[in-house]
């Protein structure tokens, strides 16, 4: 290795020179710091597209009848918000980008076990995105199915369903190849004297979740094959006129997709766990128990798919079994919560904006958490089934969970990345209107759900009328809060302030390399002795 | 260690590469686990027309095709051991057996197929919905199940012909020969689903 070839691996890996220039410098980079922007640039266009389609439909809904767009036109925006919500931001989400810059470094490697199946992950991801977008451009316009895709509708819609269908398979074999990466990263890569319970917990959260993109995500293929299979050779898997059963497409459909919430979840959980303890300068309380709910979480979320299927007619036994199991599920992410809570209890706590992202992601997931058991419960699950309750619900888990949980991780873990630090109060400003415009959206869904407003109506009567226009209103507020923080920190990315190696105090490994890290993460690969939170 | 490599991080650890195959394979167990699943549940409610549709295909172009992969799953085994014996000759024979009787099964495949649609028996064929739901259901199971192992088939054609040319030019040989390990694995793999989808398609009756 020649002189000037050493000393290019110990700058910084934005400025190192590869061997390509420019934009192919990153796009063919097997950088796993790099393949983590690539995550989040791609993440974050496609999180602001559905936030405007999102931001679209609340709109329609400021007044009933027809207010901005007809019925099918509604019918496609909140299929294309889903699609791209779930499939292309948040399933990727958190592992993708912040796990993939942050897990090699975090347990002390170099780079992940396989950096150029990492790179070819993201490509795959980038190619099913494109798969799944083209059906905007292409006669018979977008789909209209919800990202549900049910069947029957899903083959008899003339919409572009084929496109749709097959770019969220491609995006399934993103996700696999990111999981399996991840999980022998952490079994292969670990630092000599990390053992098992000297990980950190956001790659243990990593870990979990690289299971259940294992073993759920080729579930959800292969139905989403059948229903190509369907709608290109007409084979009648799930078409009753020819013998098939559509209620076995929606078991199929949620064996994946609801563990795939827990594909959500976990990572965020992992970085609210390593935030929490940085913030409150204490060791986190119970590591064991948080590492244990973790897995918890992971093989109890696999049998629980039904509870979204109480209604589509299951005997008895299986509900009643299903609504056990999916109370079952809120033991463990409680011993989370419990152990979030006693980490800061009599803790001096440095507020911060990743803090304040943190702290609010306890709130609004609590409120998420608790009213999944309302719709657990099999006799309220009756009234509330398909109603603005569960698009309520499930917005303050995935969206308030995991979506406050990102924000968090990027404002925590951005003077590592950019190596400079963001203006804190436009952030805590940004936060504050993110948070009070979130309620605002959100709460009044619960109240309509209550009463009884179905979900994926572009129209309602006249009673619901006064809490949606609050609701509407919030996603203005929301909108703002959001444009704050992104403007924020895009600018402090080039501006801001040169950030040292350790800003907030953290002890887990990423706060030992330089910020941002060189291409190597490390020149010598240290040496674990202690456990990851070792505030003492 | 070149300076190449140190740029591209490319590290050598063939346990990993071990780990990251068999997790590959529980995926595509996974894959087809979807689809005995929906097996199992339609067979279940037709149990009758699945038994006498599954009489109308050839039991011996079945076995004969179970019997090729067999074999080709045994001799892709001993190419692993042949290259750590340092016989490149015949590790490239074995290869080439396996290749060869991969493309025979497909062949077989195609006849089979084709003899198949001349009786109008595929997807939506009028014929087939004169027959019925259940036959309805089988074929499509049929079609779609051995079309996805097919598939599978020539995924592995085209990786045993990379670690065909890689022994040839010799950057496969006995100190490097995961990627020869990993393609016996996937093959294998691709062997055991036939291994079910034979009798649950020709053998139950």
């Amino acid at each position: 290795m020649s002189q000037q070839e050493s000393t290019q691996t110990h700058v910084s890996f934005r400025d190192y020179k590869g061997r390509y220039k420019g934009l192919f410098a990153w796009i063919f980079s097997t950088d796993h710091k790099r393949i983590g922007l690539l995550y989040l640039y791609s993440i974050i266009t496609f999180f602001i597209t559905g936030v405007l389609l999102g931001i679209a439909m609340k709109l329609e809904l400021i007044s009933p009848g027809k207010t901005v767009m007809d019925p099918a036109t509604y019918n496609a925006v909140f299929t294309l918000h889903g699609v791209i919500m779930i499939f292309l931001v948040v399933v990727p989400g958190l592992p993708a980008v912040f796990g993939n810059f942050f897990l090699p470094i975090m347990i002390g490697a170099k780079d992940v076990a396989f950096p150029r199946l990492n790179l070819l992950s993201w490509w795959v991801y980038v190619l099913g995105a494109l798969v799944a977008l083209s059906s905007l451009f292409m006669a018979g316009g977008p789909p209209d199915t919800g990202w549900t895709f049910y069947a029957p509708y899903s083959f008899k819609t003339n919409t572009n369903m084929l496109p749709a269908v097959l770019g969220a398979f491609i995006l399934g074999f993103s996700s696999i190849l990111t999981g399996i990466n991840f999980v022998v990263t952490i079994h292969r890569l670990r630092a000599p004297g990390m053992n098992w319970l000297k990980m950190p917990l956001f790659p243990w959260t990593l870990y979990g979740t690289g299971w259940i993109q294992i073993l759920a995500t080729p579930i959800v293929g292969i139905t989403l094959l059948m229903i190509v299979g369907e709608r290109l050779f007409n084979i009648g898997f799930f078409d009753p006129a020819l013998g098939g059963d559509p209620i076995l497409y929606q078991h199929l459909f949620w064996i994946y997709s609801h563990p795939a919430v827990y594909i959500m979840i976990l990572p965020a959980m992992g970085a609210i766990s390593e935030i929490i303890p940085t913030f409150a300068n204490k060791s986190i309380f119970g590591y064991k128990a948080v590492v244990i709910s973790t897995l918890a979480i992971a093989f109890v979320g696999y049998f629980v798919w039904g509870h979204h299927m109480f209604t589509s007619g299951m005997s008895g036994t299986a509900l009643y079994t299903f609504s056990l199991l999916t109370m079952l599920v809120a033991i463990p992410s409680a011993i989370k919560v419990f152990n979030w809570v006693s980490t800061m209890h009599k803790a001096s706590i440095q507020l911060e904006p990743p803090f304040f992202w943190a702290a609010s992601f306890l709130f609004v997931f609590m409120i998420g958490g608790l009213s999944g058991i309302a719709l657990g419960v099999l006799t309220t699950n009756v009234h509330l089934h398909d109603t603005a309750f569960v698009v309520a619900h499930f917005h303050f888990i995935v969206f308030g969970g995991v979506g406050f949980a990102f924000m968090g991780a990027i404002h925590y873990w951005f003077p590592k990345i950019w190596g400079r630090m963001y203006n804190t109060k436009i952030a805590t400003t940004g936060w504050m209107m993110f948070f009070i415009g979130f309620c605002i959206l959100y709460l009044p869904m619960f109240l309509l759900g209550i009463q009884g407003m179905p979900r994926r109506y572009y129209d309602y009567v006249d009673r619901f009328h006064g809490p949606n226009i609050i609701s509407t209103m919030g996603s203005w507020v929301l909108f703002v809060g959001l444009a704050v923080i992104i403007i924020n920190l895009i600018r402090s990315a080039k501006k801001g302030e040169i950030a040292t190696k350790d800003p907030w105090g953290g002890k887990t490994l990423e706060w030992t390399v330089d910020s941002p890290p060189t291409l190597e993460n490390f020149e010598e690969i240290p040496v674990v002795e202690k456990g990851p939170y070792d505030y003492r | 260690m070149n300076t190449e490599s140190a740029i591209q991080h490319i590290h050598r650890d063939d346990e990993a590469s071990k780990l990251g195959m068999w997790l590959f394979i529980f995926t595509e167990l996974l894959l087809f686990a979807g689809l005995f699943i929906v097996y199992s549940v339609y067979r279940y409610q037709n149990a009758v027309a699945f038994s006498l549709a599954a009489e109308q295909l050839s039991v011996t172009v079945g076995t004969i095709n179970t019997v090729i992969l067999l074999i080709s799953s045994a001799t892709i085994a001993m190419a692993t051991s042949a290259i750590r014996l340092k016989n490149k000759k015949f590790t490239i024979i074995l290869l080439g057996i396996t290749l060869a009787m991969a493309v025979i099964f497909m062949v077989n495949k195609y006849f089979e197929w084709m003899g198949k649609f001349e009786h109008g028996l595929f997807p939506s064929s009028d014929i087939l919905k004169s027959m019925g739901n259940g036959d309805t259901l089988f074929y499509g199971l049929y079609f779609f199940m051995t079309g996805l192992h097919a598939l599978h088939i020539l995924v592995g054609i085209v990786l045993i012909t990379i670690v065909l040319v890689r022994v040839n030019n010799n950057s496969l040989n006995d100190d490097n020969p995961v990627l020869l390990d990993n393609s016996g694995l996937y093959w294998h793999l691709v062997d055991l689903i036939w291994i079910f989808l034979f009798p649950l398609f020709y053998l139950i009756t």
